[in-house]
């Protein structure tokens, strides 16, 4: 792979994250709890499309081969995206989607912060727009955390569910490949185990607030980088991509 | 959601240095903490907001509309506590 290839590949996959993590947090749109929390939800949303909007219109410069940012989020088949897991699984309750928003979230604050000093000047400005939005976004499903966790029986219990059932896929946010190696000894990417410390702290220091636990590490799920997806992407891609797929280079 | 669990709350949002807050409209929330942050979603979408206040609605102590004539009725006829009695010299400027 040239430095260039490799490049592409490192803005994509992270441009995939926000896409379909987006996408799942849309669904939401108009079936949240309460209004409020309908519009707050969609407001994540919106946030992570424009940094996914950015991110694909970068990797669309980079690879020189003239696909814009709708080409790139709508045109690819299921094995070429490179979302990490966590990111496709089903809103579920209220509950898993609360944690698979906290878990995220408290790995992308860091993980922008330390892009905010990239020696790509491009990913660099990504970064400093979005850590403010996700420092928002981790406040947010934290105060959810602790008052689930901390709340009533049935809140609690549902906490501890989610948790359970998300935590075999947070060992990926941590994973280095040949991509991430390069990107990170050439100074342009991030150093995503090394994030590992100040993930656990950050989301220990919310679980015992919120009296719950994180769940032992057991075995990881892993294939998102590579192209393997739970069955679950296909699906959302069927949705995203219908208008693009029915009507091709359709705008607004 | 019941009314114990998710009061309500009034927003107030400030536009702009040097402005007052002005109130915005309601939400619910659970504690003051979740109220702002509904504030924050609900109301300063489109950058309306440099700073936010919410309080329990319950918490505002409102006239009663049945004494409005004795509250308001007798500052009509004193128009001499308007400042429009004064020449202003043309070195002040704009006031």
């Amino acid at each position: 792979m040239t430095s260039n290839q490799t490049l592409f590949s490192y803005v994509l996959r992270l441009a995939d994250d926000h896409l379909i993590l987006s996408q799942r947090l849309g669904e939401w749109c108009g079936e949240a709890p309460t209004l409020e929390e309908d519009l707050a939800l969609a407001n994540i949303a919106l946030d992570l499309i424009g940094q996914a909007r950015a991110l694909y219109a970068y990797a669309g410069q980079v690879e020189g081969r003239g696909r814009d940012e709708d080409q790139l989020a709508f045109m690819r088949y299921e094995r070429d995206y490179q979302n990490l897991l966590i990111t496709e699984q089903p809103n579920g309750d209220f509950a898993h989607t609360i944690v698979r928003q906290f878990f995220i979230s408290a790995y992308m604050d860091s993980f922008w912060r330390r892009m905010e000093s990239s020696k790509d000047e491009m990913l660099a400005a990504i970064a400093a727009k979005a850590s403010k939005e996700v420092t928002y976004h981790l406040r947010h499903t934290s105060e959810w955390v602790i008052r689930l966790g901390d709340g009533t029986r049935e809140s609690h219990e549902r906490m501890v569910e989610a948790l359970d059932d998300l935590m075999m896929f947070t060992g990926e946010l941590f994973e280095i490949d040949a991509v991430a190696q390069e990107m990170l000894q050439s100074g342009v990417g991030v150093d995503a185990s090394d994030l590992k410390a100040e993930w656990q702290h950050t989301v220990q220091t919310i679980l015992q607030e919120a009296t719950l636990e994180l769940p032992k590490a057991g075995h990881m799920q892993t294939g998102g980088r590579t192209g393997r997806h739970s069955e679950h992407l296909g699906h959302i891609l069927s949705e995203l991509q219908y208008m693009q797929r029915s009507f091709p280079g359709l705008t607004w | 959601m019941s009314e114990a669990a998710m009061p309500l709350w009034e927003v107030f949002i400030r536009a702009r240095n040097g402005l007052s807050h002005k109130h915005a409209g309601s939400i619910h929330a659970a504690d003051a903490e979740m109220a702002l942050h509904a504030a924050r979603d609900v109301y300063t979408r489109r950058g309306e907001g440099q700073s936010i206040w919410v309080v329990r609605s319950s918490d505002i102590v409102a006239s009663d509309p049945v004494d409005k004539d004795m509250m308001f009725e007798p500052t009509a006829s004193k128009i001499y506590r308007h400042p429009t009695f004064y020449e202003i010299p043309d070195d002040v400027g704009n006031m």
